[in-house]
């Protein structure tokens, strides 16, 4: 072939791929017109997407789906998970099938801002809103709830469950040899974990591969050192992220920091946890999901309390599922949410899982003695959005405050963090 | 154009196919993402209009996109050099006629055939730092201990070497306006050498069987006569055996490099971003910022980026290599 004719050739194909690549994808329909759902095919299917792969999380997940078969023995469940803490790994698995217009029939998704702002305010859920009254779910989720749940008037995912974010857990054994008490402000706190570094013993213990809980750890010391009402004052942009009491913070962090096991960044929370389990290390700040490692490793010794200066705030996340525009099967997933909505199906599930019920009615008397501490708390204390659990704020700024903390844990520059914070704020588009 | 003969027309048929498919999936993406990194797409939804080169000036302001070029940089260098001179020590050593030379050959292949993940994976149990306060080691780290040396923090060391302001070297660079090079951006983050030992593992192999290939294409009597000519071993290779590796050499570095410029697998099983960015590459950064940030435009000028720094590489060779076949 002559050097014409090539060079003809790969112009016509250049122009082409350029061509086609101008097909942008489809933009999905804005939220408010929910199209009509999809006739029912003629196969029974319902695929459920989650990170629920280990431990009690997963065995709830199966439970459901077993109460699922009794009722409607016909439809076969399709089980797709991708295992990873916090979702970090299965939520880009998500992101490209509901890009590429493969949507799971449901999926696993925390509620708030990550449900918000990730999926319904650009259109790809549809509104649940005739299923809350048949169900008569508005009398039964507690309002704090609902209102996280709900954008623009309608109600977009049904929550299965509630978890806390600020527990400090601590080995009961450890505590009452030494004559120690958990710590109930900061200063305790640093007090006890002096007496502890004496005694050769590990303080904080602290898991923060993937980062996020460090990020976790900082959204509990934010709460405790402002309060509810100022914390929840961050996530709209009424309190300032360049004042006093964030710096004061981040200072109490970077302090924390050298009270933790030097090796935290190959560590995931459960091996942290499990330093407080041998003795290793006297206290760990994490979600109550640490409850169910504890049972799981049948360790019976564990005692809990709100972090320092947390004592009435319930730092909050739930898991919630909800309907994608073009789901495959939509009244199998209607069927679903019915299910895990449902007082029978949250009672079956939370107890295993580790969680308490969404619904204020189940029974207390099913669950273990932490999630019934939980359970009466829940009722009394004030409920704030978790930042590391996508409840406070989008996706996309929370990554960017695991980038400013990732760095932070390092090098525990407060005023670059303060800064950074700022400007994350500013990206994500709530503070000027 | 010349005339289209039966053989010309099949032979196009033949392959349109794939010049079509690469052109689509190749070409046709390319520049698709250039096009979404000049775009506003912030967010799950597409917004395809105009911004200009704005994501790239805000890329190289970013902080953690610093440190993904320095590590980038320390890594290249030292993965390269590493592979290099193992890569051909052994093939140096196997070329003396060892017995079992198959053996080993294919022992020190082996590596290559399995995927970074894997050696990611493996490498991150074995480099496991443990807690040497409280005795809890694994991995390599026992192996340490048990011969009293030093314990190592691994790939979970947040240490950065760098030139400190404050010291003599430091002060005299800020003196002469240079004082940006005693900054943790111009350092070298320790953990990065645990990924490199991972990878050099895996490919310092590969590099040994290019090194064979060229030895055994060395003609002996060129050996012979640097010999006759009253040279010692030392000299034989120092001035006939090295100059001549010198094409192979380049193939290396073509070849590792463009693999170190865009690894992510390998960084993604091991430590993902590591301890304030310490092995935290640009293809990891995009990863992150586009699937779990959704910063769609930003992710793009990263990929746009680590293209252009590959081509940078890749595209002197290709010119060279066809020259070459020109000449020959």
């Amino acid at each position: 072939m002559s050097r014409h004719t090539l060079w003809s050739l790969l112009s016509l194909v250049l122009v082409a791929a350029m061509l086609l690549s101008a097909c942008a994808p489809p933009t999905p329909a804005p939220a408010a017109t929910p199209t009509p759902a999809a006739p029912p095919p003629a196969e029974k299917k319902l695929e459920i997407f989650s990170w629920w792969t280990t431990g009690g999380e997963a065995a709830g997940l199966l439970r459901l789906f077993e109460m699922y078969n009794q009722k409607f023995p016909d439809v076969e469940i399709i089980n797709a998970t991708v295992a990873g803490g916090a979702g970090f790994e299965a939520k880009p698995a998500l992101k490209a099938r509901m890009l590429g217009g493969d949507p799971p029939d449901s999926f696993q998704v925390h509620m708030g801002r990550e449900l918000i702002d990730t999926w319904v305010t650009t259109g790809y859920m549809e509104p649940l809103d005739d299923l809350f009254k048949e169900e008569g779910w508005e009398k039964v989720f507690p309002p704090g709830v609902l209102e996280i749940i709900s954008y623009n008037g309608s109600y977009w995912s049904v929550p299965v469950n509630i978890h806390r974010a600020n527990v400090l857990w601590y080995n009961k054994k450890v505590f009452e040899a030494n004559g120690w008490k958990p710590p109930a402000t900061f200063d305790e706190f640093f007090t006890l974990a002096e007496a502890m570094k004496a005694k050769g013993i590990t303080p904080l213990a602290l898991g923060d591969v993937g980062i996020w809980a460090s990020t976790h750890l900082f959204e509990v010391i934010l709460a405790g050192t402002l309060g509810a009402e100022k914390y929840n004052g961050l996530w709209t942009g009424q309190t300032d992220w360049n004042g006093p009491e964030v710096k004061q913070a981040l200072e109490t962090m970077a302090k924390m920091l050298e009270y933790a096991n030097p090796d935290h960044s190959a560590l995931s929370w459960d091996q942290a946890n499990d330093l407080v389990i041998q003795g290793k290390a006297g206290m760990t700040i994490m979600g109550d999901w640490v409850d169910a490692d504890n049972l799981a490793k049948g360790f019976a010794d564990s005692g809990w309390a709100p972090p320092p200066g947390t004592q009435g705030i319930f730092v909050a996340l739930s898991d919630t599922f909800g309907l994608p525009k073009k789901a495959p099967h939509p009244e199998q997933v209607r069927e679903w949410l019915r299910l895990v909505g449902s007082k029978a199906g949250q009672e079956a599930f939370n107890p295993v899982k580790g969680s308490i019920c969404a619904r204020n009615d189940c029974d207390p008397k099913l669950f273990g003695p932490y999630l019934q501490s939980a359970i009466q708390d829940w009722a009394k204390d004030a409920i704030v959005p978790s930042l590391a659990h996508g409840a406070a704020a989008s996706e996309s700024w929370v990554t960017l405050i695991n980038d400013v903390m990732t760095v932070f844990v390092t090098d525990r520059d407060v005023a670059k963090a303060q800064a950074g914070l700022a400007q994350a704020c500013k990206d994500a588009g709530v503070c000027k | 154009m010349r005339h289209l003969s039966w053989d010309r027309i099949i032979s196009i048929v033949v392959i349109l196919p794939s010049v079509l498919a690469i052109g689509v999936f190749v070409y046709g993406f390319i520049a698709w993402s250039g096009w979404v990194s000049l775009s506003n797409w912030d967010g799950l939804r597409p917004d395809l209009s105009w911004a200009g080169f704005g994501n790239y000036a805000r890329l190289f302001a970013t902080p953690r996109f610093q440190i993904d070029i320095r590590n980038t940089i320390v890594f290249t260098i030292s993965f390269l050099a590493a592979c290099i001179v193992l890569g051909l020590g052994l093939a140096i050593l196997l070329d003396q006629g060892v017995r079992g030379e198959n053996v080993f050959r294919s022992l020190f292949l082996f590596p290559m055939a399995i995927s970074f993940i894997v050696t990611g994976v493996t490498w991150r149990w074995l480099l496991a730092p443990g807690d040497p306060a409280t005795g809890r080691l694994t991995g390599v780290n026992v192996l340490l201990n048990g011969l009293n040396l030093p314990l190592s923090q691994w790939y979970t060391d947040p240490t950065v070497l760098y030139i400190r302001p404050t010291g003599e070297f430091g002060q005299f660079l800020v003196r002469i306006g240079l004082g940006f090079l005693a900054t943790p951006n111009f350092g070298i983050p320790v953990a990065m050498f645990s990924i490199v030992i991972a990878a050099t593992w895996q490919m310092s192999g590969y590099v040994m069987a290019m090194y064979l290939a060229g030895l055994r294409g060395i003609p002996e009597e060129l050996r012979e006569a640097a010999r006759v000519d009253g040279a010692d071993e030392w000299q034989v290779y120092r001035h006939i055996v090295l100059p001549l590796l010198r094409p192979i050499t380049l193939s290396v570095v073509i070849i590792l490099g463009h693999i170190s410029l865009k690894i992510f697998d390998l960084v993604a099983a091991m430590s993902k971003k590591g301890p304030g960015f310490a092995t935290d590459v640009p293809a990891y950064f995009m990863f992150e910022t586009t699937f779990q940030g959704d910063h769609y435009a930003q992710g793009a000028s990263i990929a746009i980026f680590l293209l252009l720094s590959v081509s940078l590489l890749v595209i002197p060779y290709l010119i060279y290599s066809t020259r070459r076949e020109a000449e020959l």
